[in-house]
């Protein structure tokens, strides 16, 4: 073997997490077993908890859930032991319209978020952990339950397991559709069996969690990445990515190009090294807009192509890298259209517990819906604009930032469109074309019959 | 235990059963209300009167907080569901792919629109959000499992099956779909043993790394899981704990922890808020 200070260039694809998807009957114990699995766990056993910690911090790992923080640091911030209960909850409540990644992992290595989350309880000191994971993925929740039996019938959970002394209790909790329960803070309140709503920080989790205890809350692509780097060592993982956006993560192609699904790779991967592997934009067509992290990071366009995706180079170029989630649209799609919808799914999870981002979304949809339909004003961009500035910043939790990107981002690279709308009372797109398949669109035969007189 | 709920005493005993079951999961009594509003959906197709007070009076709480949590929540129906939902997912990627398309044809076609049911009761058609299947658009859920890549004419005859009582497979999911009712109830953690139906990954979860093999792509050889093992693997761990861990993170200049200075750092990726992002977090701990 090399030595660490030579290793190559690694691979354009790495699958990591992806590695044990094609197995037969992927999802159960005997098979993650067959591929190595809970070596990780053991390795970990045999350590001190505070050195499983000091490997996650030394790896680089960041959060995956979008906002990229320092996984090892927020296990880090935990006050010291006082006796009582301290808690991890795993974030599965994928719900960022774009990303797709959580999901079908757990439907198809279930046991892997378990080593994790097995290994950053033991890390953390938590003798029972959550996994919360959203209610409209019903058989991602029967692979989570079934994962958890086996688990504990295998003793890699429960009573003193694997001989170390360490007892683990995991409960798989099952949402019930609301998206802004993947804000951690709402996720707890709903844990609780509470209306999901943001909680109000400091405290953070960290300090009073559930049950206003400290608790650590971790999205399940984090959590799913502490095995390997647990079992293979911190050098390992940085030997991926970017000094500061290390390791590897799944990108998830959708939309208009020829190959959608799931590319693991190193950060730092570029959008027109992705499209390439995934056969490019559909029909030759022209790249137009695309999201590198769900709907809530500013939209990019053809001239991102070449950003890195990674932390830094992403937020350098005005958006965030967030959940990878990279949903592609050719030149037959109207942006407007696709600002106005996510602006309605905005107005519809916007939990309403602060002003601006119950009022402002609800005036965002009306107003976006009227632009759109070719009943707008030159003034209701400005009034949209005016209208983010109220919401950005000022919201109780980040829904409200998030709803204002596509907006903002939209009349950045796409001011004209949004005028075509307006001068030309209408929209001046086929939604057929865009489609996926030939059919004539009953909503557009409307439009033109209103539009007539 | 004394609230008359409404149930008859057999149906209340079943009830409380399954409910004891469901707070023993949990530290605190309270953490059980959405699992049980599941239950309760899976013996009345709805969160009805008489679950909204079974639920209060074996939590300890009142009506008015468990309604407060049951009209929070999409999933939780306040009228009695259909057999089958039926969720097209209208969220601008799967809409614009031609999920628009695919609901306008269904509301045509079944002759109800948004959160309303058939006259025989079998389908409640929904618009539904994204549901993390993005790479299989456009997609259409019923009882909440995967049919992916559909169209207009894919989703009239799956409804047209369900409503003829066939038996239909989802894309990614058990063999054959379940009613609404069976559903909930494995919603509120009764496992019905059909984990291992269905596949493990439909064709877009793989396709990346069929590209790696196919190319002889994969990870940096982990020379040290290879060599030695735990113990071994330890090594890094403490050697690197203090000083790389630090260089590599770079805690103080973190991007994370910079302050905003465009409106897309001030939003947050992925989830709204999720966690992260909060340096202060810090101050209240003493590691």
């Amino acid at each position: 073997m090399s030595t660490p200070t030579a290793r190559p260039t690694p691979d354009p694809l790495t699958p990591i997490l992806s590695r044990t998807w094609g197995a037969e009957r992927s999802w159960s114990l005997e098979t993650y077993l067959e591929h190595g699995g809970y070596d990780g766990l053991k390795a970990a056993l045999a350590q001190d908890p505070a050195d499983v910690v000091a490997t996650v911090k030394a790896s680089g790992l960041r959060g995956r859930g979008g906002a990229g923080f320092p996984t090892g640091m927020k296990w880090g911030f935990l006050p010291p032991p006082d006796g009582g209960p301290r808690y991890l909850v795993v974030n599965a409540d994928e719900s960022e319209p774009g990303t797709c990644k959580d999901i079908p992992l757990m439907l198809a290595s279930p046991q892997l978020l378990i080593e994790g989350v097995a290994i950053t309880s033991y890390a953390i000191g938590c003798d029972h952990a959550f996994i919360y994971v959203r209610g409209e993925v019903l058989h991602v929740y029967r692979r989570l339950l079934r994962a958890v039996e086996e688990a504990y019938a295998a003793g890699y959970l429960g009573k003193d397991v694997q001989g170390s002394g360490f007892d683990l209790d995991v409960t798989v909790h099952a949402g019930a559709g609301a998206y802004i329960c993947g804000e951690e803070t709402a996720l707890l309140d709903s844990l609780e069996g509470l209306r999901g709503q943001p909680r109000l920080k400091p405290p953070f989790p960290a300090v009073a969690g559930l049950y206003a205890r400290p608790t650590v809350v971790n999205n399940v692509e984090s959590v799913a990445s502490v095995p390997a780097i647990v079992a293979q060592g911190a050098d390992w993982f940085t030997s991926m990515g970017t000094e500061r956006s290390a390791g590897h993560g799944l990108f998830s192609l959708s939309g208009h190009v020829v190959r959608p699904g799931q590319y693991e790779a190193p950060l730092g991967i570029t959008l027109r090294e992705l499209l390439d592997m995934a056969g490019g934009v559909r029909d030759g067509n022209a790249l137009k807009f695309w999201t590198p992290g769900g709907s809530s990071t500013p939209l990019f366009t053809a001239e991102h192509l070449d950003t890195p995706l990674d932390y830094e180079s992403v937020a350098a170029a005005g958006s965030m890298l967030g959940t990878r989630a990279l949903q592609i649209f050719d030149e037959t799609t109207c942006v407007v259209r696709a600002i106005s919808r996510w602006t309605d799914f905005y107005a519809h999870e916007s939990c309403g517990k602060c002003t601006p981002c119950r009022e402002g979304t609800y005036w965002l949809k009306q107003i976006l819906r009227r632009v759109e339909d070719g009943t707008g004003t030159e003034a209701d961009l400005d009034v949209l604009l005016d209208t983010c500035d109220n919401i950005l910043g000022r919201s109780f939790c980040a829904l409200g930032d998030g709803a204002t990107s596509p907006i903002t981002s939209g009349l950045q690279y796409f001011r004209d469109e949004f005028e075509a709308h307006i001068t030309g009372r209408g929209c001046p797109f086929d939604p057929a074309a865009s489609a996926l398949f030939d059919h004539t669109p009953r909503r557009a035969r409307q439009v033109q019959t209103a539009g007539a007189h | 235990m004394t609230t008359d709920t409404g149930y008859d005493a057999e149906t209340r005993a079943r009830l409380t059963a399954d409910a004891d079951q469901i707070v023993a999961r949990y530290p605190q009594a309270r953490s059980a209300l959405l699992p049980m509003l599941h239950l309760v959906q899976a013996e009345d197709g709805y969160v009805s009167r008489h679950g909204i007070l079974f639920c209060a009076d074996h939590l300890g709480i009142t009506a008015a907080e468990v309604s407060a949590v049951a009209t929070f929540y999409t999933q939780y129906k306040r009228h009695p569901n259909g057999t089958y939902t039926v969720g097209v997912c209208t969220n601008t990627l799967c809409a614009v792919m031609g999920g628009d398309a695919i609901f306008d044809e269904l509301a045509d076609h079944l002759g109800v629109g948004h959160d309303e049911t058939t006259d025989d009761g079998a389908i409640t058609l929904e618009r539904v959000e994204c549901n993390a299947a993005c790479d299989y658009a456009p997609v259409v859920m019923v009882n909440w499992e995967f049919f992916d890549n559909q169209t207009p004419s894919t989703a009239t005859q799956l409804a047209d099956r369900l409503r003829a009582g066939e038996q239909v497979a989802p894309t990614r999911g058990a063999a054959s779909v379940c009613s609404f009712k069976q559903m909930s109830r494995v919603l509120a953690g009764f496992s019905d043993g059909r984990a291992d139906e269905g596949v493990g990954a439909g064709g877009p979860t793989l396709v990346g790394l069929r590209l790696a093999e196919d190319n002889g792509w994969s990870a940096p050889s982990g020379s040290q899981a290879e060599a030695a093992g735990p113990a071994d693997a330890a090594g890094p761990a403490q050697g690197a704990g203090a000083a790389a861990g630090e260089a590599a993170v770079g805690e103080e200049q973190s991007s994370a922890e910079r302050e905003p200075e465009t409106p897309a750092d001030s939003a947050t990726g992925a989830k709204p808020g999720t966690p992260e992002g909060e340096p202060d977090a810090s101050k209240g701990a003493g590691a």
